[in-house]
């Protein structure tokens, strides 16, 4: 641990978009996604991927909490006394989150009424205290918040990809934030007899669609088989 | 026959050949016509003479009973609903007509889907769709449009069945996968009144008026709402000379799911089902008695007239005797212990009156109780082996 930090102050002149840094970055949106390789807040996945546009405003709230929270906690890193670092994470957090919440009421209203209890939700994301404790804690503010960015792109990601799968087949639409619900599938196709899909709103259906998520990928990348 | 398997020898693909699929099409269909050759070469080995797809060639044969009763049926309930008369064979070629399709999309995605993964992942074709594909047809109202049907198959093989590696590896079981699928994605295809009887006439009009579609535990769920003695004009189908009378429900003349209305024919497959050992008795009797048991506890409090019916005409109802004899014995998903079987067949019995009185969103409970003790069944097998050990441990240390 020494030898880094030694190591890590005789080069002080570390690029901010070194290959280390942007690893930080890019890691977490395949091999080390935060949904499907460290299976962390799965129940938000489930619960509001039924429209995009809410999976989209879900994905920024996070994203953004979660890159101040690792900023902070990172910044305190040091001052922190260890047996009480998960009530000052959770001070943070939370205020965070109120944040947040206060900001989608005023611009975004009607998604966060869609959105409800799950935006004060994110203080219980297992992704936020996860990368708190896993990154932020013993890491500098710089890559922490690369950390956050990686994060919440790679949880957002898998949210949106589940979205739009949920949304296309439980509703035949798709809706972005400020542009509204448009119908994807043509009238003509219900004519033939098409219906709409009801499980795919239900939450089982989320499941089994981030289930295939992780199927595809972990057969492409073999290496993230676990062994049993 | 000899030149036939001549003729399939000479074909044979190379099993390593560019197309892994040609080889495994072959070899299922080699294995599925003739003795295959496979011997054991190291050590002793006792052989049974059955196999994998002679155990599912046996529940076939024993749902081709249900399966002409439910042709027979389709046609009968099409011709009662127009009020027209028809003779025996009228009324099954126009079953033939309308369950044949569903057939054979069920088997041709079923089997297209299984091939490609045996291909994939190189291993032999496994049998266990061949009975699958065979009961999700019959679990099915007649009226499903096919591209329904090809859906839940492919969901309930893919997602029931190979994503946990297979035959023999499914926790639920592939064809009930399949109907509780369409339950909740299509639901206004899947119950109601109108799709459980074809009523198009010649002239291609539905009937609209003077006919209602519902199956008997349809009817039986409008009355969960009132007190006892208000609906006596539902009540009445199922008293003696009603429609849906103990008599009718037991040979299996109401409207319901292509195979699963006739007692009668359940109780064919049952009985070649034991007689053979591939079901398990201690299964189908352990569920009879939970799904009385059951009965009678509704019988005792009788709150509503669904729970007055008497215990054994809930047997007879809906799909209870076919998912008895046919979904809660599959040898995969089912408990595999003796005691576990006990267990496990009397909570499904159990709950599926239950889930039926219940929650009239839900009629068809049986469907629900049995995904539910398929679920269950690992955890009771656990309990079950758990209780042997600790057993066999006292007596050591009482020995000791």
């Amino acid at each position: 641990m020494s030898e880094v930090a030694e190591k890590e102050v005789k080069a002080p002149s570390e690029p901010l978009f070194s290959k280390k840094n942007v690893k930080l970055m890019t890691d977490p949106l395949d091999d080390d996604n935060p949904i499907t390789v460290q299976v962390l807040g799965i129940c938000s996945a489930l619960a509001i991927t039924v429209q995009v546009q809410q999976a989209v405003i879900m994905a920024l709230s996070v994203t953004a909490v979660l890159i101040g929270g690792n900023f902070i906690i990172s910044l305190m890193r040091n001052t922190i006394p260890n047996r009480i670092r998960i009530i000052v994470q959770l001070v943070i957090v939370a205020s965070l989150v109120i944040l947040v919440d206060q900001i989608l009421k005023a611009f975004v209203y009607d998604i966060s009424k869609a959105l409800s209890v799950f935006v004060g939700l994110i203080i219980t994301n297992c992704i936020i205290m996860g990368r708190l404790e896993a990154f932020a804690l013993g890491n500098k503010p710089w890559p922490s918040v690369l950390d956050g960015v990686g994060n919440g792109a790679g949880y957002g990601a898998i949210l949106i990809i589940v979205a739009i799968v949920r949304e296309i087949f439980g509703s035949g639409s798709l809706s972005l934030p400020g542009v509204g619900q448009f119908k994807i599938i043509p009238e003509a196709v219900y004519e033939f007899g098409y219906m709409n899909n009801n499980m795919m709103i239900l939450p089982p259906m989320a499941l089994v669609t981030v289930g295939i998520i992780i199927w595809v990928q972990r057969s492409r990348n073999t290496e993230l088989i676990e062994s049993h | 026959m000899k030149a036939l398997e001549k003729l399939m020898q000479s074909i044979k693909p190379k099993e390593d050949a560019k197309f892994p699929l040609a080889y495994w099409v072959w070899d299922g269909m080699y294995t599925f016509m003739f003795v295959p050759g496979h011997v054991t070469h190291k050590g002793t080995h006792v052989r049974d003479a059955i196999d994998l797809k002679r155990t599912m060639f046996t529940v076939i044969i024993a749902l081709i009973p249900a399966l002409l009763f439910g042709m027979w049926n389709v046609g009968n309930q099409h011709y009662i609903a127009l009020g027209q008369e028809a003779e025996l064979m009228d009324k099954f070629i126009f079953g033939l007509i309308k369950v044949l399709p569903l057939v054979v999309v069920s088997y041709g995605v079923g089997l297209g889907i299984e091939f490609i993964f045996a291909a994939i992942n190189r291993h032999p074709i496994q049998e266990g769709f061949l009975v699958s594909g065979m009961l999700i047809p019959l679990t099915m109202p007649v009226e499903v449009p096919l591209w329904m049907l090809a859906v839940a198959t492919a969901f309930a093989v893919v997602i029931g069945k190979e994503v946990f590696g297979g035959t023999g590896m499914n926790i639920l079981n592939p064809a009930l996968t399949a109907r509780a699928f369409l339950f909740f994605a299509y639901p206004t295809k899947m119950s109601g009144t109108t799709v459980w009887v074809d009523t198009t006439t010649d002239q291609g009009q539905q009937v609209v008026d003077s006919f209602t579609g519902a199956t008997a535990l349809g009817d039986l769920a409008t009355t969960t709402g009132s007190a006892v003695g208000v609906n006596t004009d539902v009540m009445g189908m199922f008293a003696d000379g009603g429609v849906y009378s103990m008599f009718n429900s037991f040979m299996g003349w109401i409207p319901g799911s292509v195979g699963e209305t006739s007692v009668v024919a359940c109780l064919i497959g049952a009985a070649i089902l034991l007689i053979t050992g591939i079901g398990s008795w201690r299964i189908m009797a352990s569920m009879t008695v939970g799904g009385l048991v059951m009965g009678y506890i509704f019988n005792a409090f009788a709150v509503n007239d669904f729970m007055t019916i008497s215990p054994v005409h809930q047997l007879l109802l809906g799909g209870f005797m076919f998912g008895m004899v046919f979904m809660a014995t599959d040898p995969v998903s089912a408990a595999q212990t003796n005691m576990g079987k006990i267990i496990y067949g009397f909570f499904a019995g159990f709950f599926a009156i239950m889930i039926r009185v219940f929650n009239p969103a839900y009629p068809e409970g049986v469907m629900m109780a049995i995904l539910f003790m398929n679920v269950m069944a690992p955890m009771i097998d656990h309990y079950v082996v758990q209780a042997n050990i600790n057993k066999r441990l006292k007596r050591v240390k009482v020995a000791a």
